[in-house]
């Protein structure tokens, strides 16, 4: 099936879930609401009229003063059976950062919601393990979001403070310097 | 039978020889140095991509072994640590960590321009240069630097070495 044919189907099975059908550079995305999403992909993973048995990619995106809701998750979706592929894009407004976790049907979804989660600040409900999975575990901030400083937070890490402070101290140790 | 109507000779500056009497005398700093640059072990610890290239200078095209350098899997058995690639604040505990575990005498080499300054990551995560909690040696610049290069600056490293005096003590 083409994306724009998989799209219409789903807005045809879920009207008051789908927001919009997006087009760009031909490329479809479904644009859906937060609160039923697992159901939804379950249905995409189960129904073997679709049989999206294999999640691409996850991953979020930071929309700052561009779109309301500001943020979203995009789920690539793809069949090996059926060599179709689709684009979900979920909206997650500011205010309750969270939406259920897909890894009950994708394993795969584990690291990836983690890191969504590490650089975003978005919480997957029923998550088994959501920790940081790229920075230090006590970092503070999410990296990846429009309002992030670049260069990093006035307040250095706790981690690499300690090892400027080990550097000045074991100075007195080295031979000759 | 010793030969004393030549006297001492001269070989190079600062070594001299008794003809015959298979006697050298030079000071000890020449060689203690002559002995660490020779077989100068650095330990394998890569970050980036510049630890590809220095597997390369590793290899049989640039055959690191025949400057006496051989790639040791534990700092306790090493000399110096090549600092090659990009530095997370993530990663340098762990690259401090190791650094502190080699014996002295010990040297950095910075390899690319990562480990001199940073490189472009500006950012919250990287080091601007792994000579804000390491004491570096050589920076050898270049993204990643060619093998060449790597040689030149371990070879500037050996002359350095070379020049260095009364280092066997933490005793100034």
């Amino acid at each position: 099936m083409e994306p724009a044919e998989i799209a219409a189907k789903i807005k045809e099975l879920y009207p008051a879930d789908v927001v919009d059908v997006r087009d760009f550079r031909g490329q479809c995305a479904l644009v859906v609401k937060k609160d039923d999403i697992l159901e939804i992909l379950m249905r995409l993973h189960d129904d073997p009229e679709f049989n999206f048995d294999f999640l691409k990619d996850l991953c979020g995106v930071d929309y700052l003063s561009k779109r309301t809701p500001r943020f979203e998750v995009i789920y690539q979706l793809y069949s090996i059976q059926h060599k179709h592929m689709i684009r979900i894009a979920v909206q997650v407004p500011e205010k309750s950062l969270s939406l259920e976790s897909c890894t009950c049907i994708w394993n795969t979804a584990n690291w990836h919601e983690r890191e969504c989660y590490d650089m975003y600040g978005i919480v997957f409900e029923n998550h088994p393990d959501l920790r940081r999975v790229l920075m230090p575990e006590d970092w503070e901030g999410y990296p990846l979001r429009k309002d992030y400083p670049v260069e990093g937070p006035e307040e250095e890490w706790r981690g690499f403070k300690e090892v400027l402070q080990k550097h000045e101290e074991y100075k007195k140790y080295e031979w000759n310097r | 039978m010793i030969d004393t109507s030549l006297g001492l000779i001269d070989v190079e500056e600062g070594i001299r020889i008794i003809p015959g009497a298979n006697t050298i005398i030079t000071s000890l700093d020449k060689l203690i140095n002559w002995g660490r640059l020779s077989s100068l072990w650095p330990v394998t610890f890569g970050l980036a991509c510049c630890a590809i290239e220095m597997m390369t200078t590793g290899s049989s095209h640039y055959d690191l072994d025949r400057l006496g350098i051989i790639f040791r899997g534990s700092p306790r058995q090493a000399d110096c640590i090549i600092i090659a690639g990009t530095v997370t604040k993530k990663m340098a505990p762990v690259v401090r960590k190791v650094y502190d575990q080699i014996p002295e005498p010990r040297y950095v080499i910075a390899m690319g321009s990562c480990a001199c300054t940073g490189n472009v990551y500006r950012s919250y995560s990287v080091v601007q240069g792994c000579d804000t909690f390491l004491p570096v040696d050589v920076y050898i610049p270049g993204c990643p630097p060619r093998p060449e290069a790597l040689i030149d600056g371990i070879i500037k490293l050996q002359d350095k070495m070379r020049t260095e005096r009364m280092r066997w003590s933490p005793l100034k």
